[in-house]
């Protein structure tokens, strides 16, 4: 008997040796450990074996399965293995074909660089504002100190509906709105479309976007003003971006300022794209004037304020430099798709 | 404004700078210097040269060989110059030295002209003799160069001096860009005041003092201002015997870098006049002003009056003239009539200094179409103590350049001039504006600077006349931060309670719109709020649509851009047009802008500025891909229920079979369809394009943040299918709002599987499939509770004339 068993585990050892398919490794295991295999037939003989071998031959037995079962195991998962690394062989694919891209639209430049400029000054704890682009002669100019005969009312080049109604000129209506529904501390930031009797060319259109800014609060100073936006250019232009405020005059701010920042196309050493200055005019800004205020019954022996207003073309066409201003308003797919 | 930096540095002798130094110290402290030119640029090795002899060129018959005196050496110059002779003195140019230009006139090269040693036809020349046009101007300037031919230079010029020199071309021209508020600034003198000011030099203005005739100027003419209000202050001095000729070179030279051209010497004192205070000056021929008599005071609706270009104005009542006895003389501020106009023959000229309503001059000179130097200064509102400081100083050169005889006193008739104005000195609070910790001496040290005067017993700073500008402590706290310096203000940021910064609900929402736009393929665009009234007949909108009353520009930069738009389409379609033409494939856009729309007309309140969400499309896709990015943008925003769509949108410039309003909540909030045939047409495109166009205003309240999390369904679901044979005339949206409505809390889901026309059903009808998905999120449904809501839903569809297939 234990010779009939070392047959039936040799030739199995072998016979498994010998399979090439996991369906040979199957059959094997059927025909000698299935319930009519050579095996199981062998383990049914045992009631003839003498009481005292009995757990000695069963042992065997049982050793002898776990040997072929322990044999199967391997050599099936080593045929696995095979299989899998033929298939990944051959699954090579060539990676440098093309992408299959999804379809997505692209952001205008002008809210790419408006969303920054509001990503800047929502951090700063500004509140982000809007005012009417079809405006009242008396926000556009009359509560900004510019009077019905004031030169600063021709310089602007005003579209007028009527005499009382206009297309603003300026964003700086939005601060009038502003002091008038809310009460200081006021800190706001209003972007928005402004139109100007512009012929089209590269560098003008008769509707453009401005974004104005104004903060009044008591002890607001002059200092702060410089502060604020020499954060701003550093956070929309890079760290090392350099300020200069220089003297300026507008209405409704004094004293005003215009502020340049140094080129950061060549760091302020003097290129072809800050016509050798190395400085950039980017917005004007000031304190806001005391006329102002009184005009929104705001105390101005309490409170001081000031206001910038940035173009917000002008900054798309810098830092995106585009060359051309008409191009914003095309709306060409080839133009667009590059932002 | 362009003054030569010769002419600032006479009135601030010791000033000592390079043209670099000079630009960003003026820039800093107020005076912006938008650019600048050296006049000696290109200019190298030029010395006054004499000739002492010409021969002929032995082999050129244009040539000729020069001897040429420079002082210290004599060279052979050869030239084709036809103007010089023996004697003359000229500019010539060394080798190796360089001009600015050729001799013909054109563009000045960038770097100028090397010149050197060499031969022409054989003879040998060091060097060249200069026309005017080579030493980069030209006889506007100078205008006693000669037509064609070398400059020649006037007989007692020192030979080998400096020829640059001589000609006054060791100069620079600034360029000033001076804001409207410094009226002051807008002259020579006011400039040499700032620049005093910026880099703390003595100022030493002209000492103005007029010899005179000892007649008296009464005798000669009277004036009455009758329309004070329009004319602060009007001065006349009378000049006799007038000499005409040149003024002198260093006047010429002077009003040339200002880019005034050199006339004569009656002429140019008043530009220069004009330039150096500020001040526009006229002058009458006074044997034309009947009745000795100057009368300022408007003109009559209707009058007419020829001005001294010959042209005949229209007047009105606002106009303001200068009259003698019999009628008008001149448009004041503005420009001198023919009749009173300075000829050849002018023997006694009447000067005239005033000052005029700003507003008013600037109104006038724009209603007559006729905008001078002179109204162009008028209206910044001129100082009427200045008037009398220029007339005087007119009168100064005059006598100065021999040009007349200046009879003694001044006509002046005036409005009480104001007193000087003062403005309390507030120290403390300066500082606390500027955030500055500027001492009080230095802040005295600066109004010094500027001429303001300090009162230490009333604490009062008097404003001088010149600076009208200056008007309450802002003012003086600017011009504290100008002389401080605007770079030593320290850098801050605002003390104060803080606060929390973020965009408003309406512009969340809308930067919402614009993240789903783009994920669902569409590139924003911007176009114009104003269009062409002709959009409503592209549109194909009925004369009487009520798109027609749009809000027009009075003054627009034309027709096309006149109106305001009362609907978002035209921007949409052009912009594709544009891309369409330009072959440019799939273009997809949408745009984020507002239509106004007005409560009434004419407009006397704000109109609706209605924000639209237009989307617009054309190449892959169809009416139902635009269906899904209007379904796609209002569940994004959060919109909770199913919106609808009724074909019943009837809008002339879209398909009549594939248009709908979009409606949420029996509220229309939108429409959608393919453009019709007929406005592509007009808008040049050979395509089918899809419009959809969504109101916001009507969006926002169907908005919302709120999400919430329904749970994973933990028992099956249970699928039913329906198939149909459905009358034609009955819609999708009927179907689904049937099997909604009645499917009741276990209907989870349906969707359309299948739909056919054609020859395997009648042509009054249409095969329709559903897949319905029931499940109860509490338990295993059974098939009792299924069976009760189909039969519900069968009944109903039955209701609308369709028949289940079993």
């Amino acid at each position: 008997m234990q010779e009939k068993l070392n047959e039936i585990r040799a030739l199995a050892l072998k016979r498994i040796q010998e399979s090439d398919t996991p369906e040979k490794l199957k059959e094997i295991q059927i025909a000698v450990l299935g319930k009519k295999g050579e095996l199981t037939s062998i383990m049914k003989t045992l009631k003839d074996v003498s009481p005292e071998d009995r757990p000695k031959v069963g042992q065997m037995i049982n050793d002898a399965r776990a040997e072929i079962e322990k044999n199967l195991e391997e050599a099936s998962k080593k045929m696995q293995e095979q299989v899998r690394n033929a298939r990944l062989k051959a699954e090579v694919i060539d990676v440098t074909l093309p992408a299959k891209k999804p379809v997505i639209g692209h952001r205008h430049p002008n809210t790419i660089a408006l969303e920054e400029v509001e990503r800047i000054f929502v951090g700063l704890g500004y509140e982000i504002t809007e005012g009417p682009e079809i405006e009242k002669d008396y926000y556009n100019f009359e509560a900004l100190n510019i009077p019905a005969d004031h030169p600063a009312k021709d310089e602007q080049d005003t579209f007028y509906i009527n005499g009382e109604m206009l297309l603003r000129t300026q964003t700086s209506s939005t601060q009038i709105h502003a002091m008038e529904q809310g009460k200081p501390p006021i800190r706001i930031l209003a972007p928005g479309r402004v139109f100007r009797a512009d012929e089209v060319d590269a560098t003008h259109s008769p509707s453009f976007h401005q974004i104005e800014g104004l903060v009044v609060d008591k002890n607001i100073t002059f200092a702060d003003l410089k502060g604020t936006l020499a954060q701003f250019a550093k956070e929309l232009f890079g760290e090392d971006t350099k300020v200069k405020f220089r003297p300026h005059h507008f209405p409704f701010t004094e004293p005003s300022a215009e502020m340049d920042v140094s080129c950061f196309k060549c760091g302020g050493k003097g290129c072809r794209f800050c016509k050798g200055s190395g400085w950039i005019e980017i917005l004007g800004c000031g304190m806001v004037h005391p006329k102002v205020l009184e005009r929104c019954n705001i105390d101005t022996n309490e409170y001081t304020g000031f206001a910038f207003g940035v173009g917000l073309e002008r900054i798309a066409l810098l830092k995106y430099e585009i060359d051309d201003m008409r191009l914003l308003y095309e709306n060409d797919a080839r133009f667009l798709d590059q932002f | 404004m362009n003054t030569a930096l010769s002419w600032i540095k006479a009135y601030v002798p010791e000033l000592e700078c390079t043209d670099q130094e000079y630009t960003d110290a003026m820039t800093l402290s107020g005076t912006k210097v938008e650019g600048f030119e050296r006049l000696d640029k290109n200019l190298k090795d030029i010395i006054v040269g004499e000739i002492l002899s010409i021969e002929k060129h032995p082999d050129a018959d244009k040539l000729i060989v020069c001897q040429v005196n420079l002082g210290d050496r004599q060279l052979q110059i050869v030239t084709g110059a036809p103007n010089v002779k023996v004697g003359d003195k000229v500019p010539v140019v060394i080798d190796g030295g360089k001009v600015a230009g050729g001799h013909d006139g054109g563009p000045l090269p960038e770097n100028g002209i090397e010149i050197h040693n060499g031969k022409l036809r054989g003879v040998e020349s060091f060097g060249m003799m200069c026309s005017i046009e080579e030493l980069g101007s030209d006889r506007n300037f100078y205008p006693e160069a000669p037509e064609f031919g070398i400059y020649i230079f006037p007989e007692d010029t020192p030979v080998g001096a400096d020829a640059i020199e001589v000609l006054g071309l060791h100069d620079t021209v600034f360029e000033y860009e001076i804001t409207s508020n410094r009226v002051d600034c807008y002259s020579v003198i006011g400039i040499a005041r700032e620049v005093a000011a910026t880099f703390r030099k003595p100022f030493v203005p002209p000492v103005v003092e007029v010899k005179g005739n000892g007649e008296n100027v009464n005798d000669y003419i009277s004036i009455d201002v009758v329309d004070k209000d329009l004319c602060p202050r009007y001065c006349g001095r009378v000049v006799k015997n007038i000499k005409f000729g040149p003024s002198p070179k260093w006047m010429q030279r002077r009003l040339a870098a200002s880019g005034i051209r050199p006339i004569n010497n009656l002429v140019d004192i008043t530009n220069y006049v004009m330039e150096e205070y500020g001040q526009p000056m006229h002058a009458f021929d006074l044997s034309t002003i009947h009745g000795n008599k100057i009368i300022v005071k408007r003109a009559n609706d209707g009058e007419k009056f020829v001005t001294l270009d010959g042209q005949e104005r229209t007047l009105d009542k606002d106009i303001l003239m200068i009259n003698d006895a019999e009628g008008p003389v001149a448009i004041a501020g503005i420009m001198g009539g023919e009749n009173s106009m300075i000829t050849e023959n002018v023997t006694t000229v009447l000067f005239e200094s005033a000052t005029f309503n700003g507003a008013n001059i600037r109104k006038s000179a724009k209603r007559l179409g006729l905008r001078t130097d002179a109204s162009g200064k008028f209206e910044k509102g001129l100082d009427p103590r200045n008037a009398v400081d220029a007339i005087n100083r007119a009168c100064q050169l005059v006598e100065e350049l021999g040009c007349g005889e200046v009879v003694d006193g001044i006509a002046d008739a005036s409005a009480p001039i104001p007193e000087l104005r003062t403005i309390p000195f507030e120290p403390e609070r300066i500082n606390a504006l500027l955030g500055t910790d500027v001492s009080v001496p230095e802040m005295l040290e600066i109004f010094k600077r500027l001429e303001l005067t300090y009162d230490e017993n009333t604490k009062l700073i008097t404003i001088p006349s010149f600076r009208q500008d200056l008007i309450g402590f802002c003012d003086i706290a600017e011009e504290v931060a100008r002389f401080y310096g605007y770079d030593k203000i320290p850098v801050t940021l605002p003390s104060g309670q803080g606060q929390a910064g973020g965009l408003s609900y309406k512009l969340r929402i809308e930067a919402e719109c614009r993240n789903i736009a783009e994920y669902c393929g569409f590139s924003q665009g911007m176009t114009y709020s104003f269009e062409s009234p002709k959009v409503f007949d592209k549109l194909l909108l009925p004369a009487d649509a009520p798109e027609r009353n749009a809000i027009t520009i009075s003054n627009p930069l034309g027709e096309d851009f006149s109106i305001m738009r009362t609907l978002s389409l035209n921007g949409m379609l052009t912009s594709l047009s544009t891309n369409y033409n330009r072959r440019n494939k799939n273009v997809k856009l949408y745009e984020l802008a507002n239509i106004y729309i007005p409560k009434q007309l004419p407009l006397t309140d704000y109109p609706d500025e209605r924000m639209q969400l237009t989307f617009g499309f054309y190449g892959d896709g169809d009416f139902f891909s635009m269906k899904g990015v209007v379904e796609t943008v209002l569940s994004g925003l959060g919109a909770k229920k199913r919106e609808e769509y009724d074909p019943g949108s009837k809008k002339p410039y879209l398909h009549p079979g594939r248009q709908a309003n979009i409606v949420y909540d029996g509220e229309v909030i939108g429409f959608i369809g393919e453009v019709h045939p007929a406005v592509c047409e007009n808008y040049d495109m050979k395509t089918r394009v899809y419009i959809a166009v969504l109101d916001m205003p009507k969006i926002m309240p169907l908005t919302s943040y709120d999400r919430k999390f329904e749970g994973i369904a933990k028992y099956p679901a249970v699928s039913r299918d329906i198939s149909m044979v459905v009358p034609k005339n009955v819609l999708a949206g009927q179907i689904e709002k049937m099997i909604a409505q009645r499917g009741g809390k276990i209907l989870e889901k349906f969707e359309l599987f299948d739909i056919y026309e054609g020859e395997q059903i009648d042509k009054e009808h249409k095969s329709m499939a559903y897949a319905l998905s029931f499940r109860d999120k509490t338990k295993t449904l059974q098939d009792d509770d299924v069976n009760a809501a189909m039969k519900k839903i069968m009944n109903g569809l039955e209701s609308l004339g369709i028949e289940l297939r079993k």
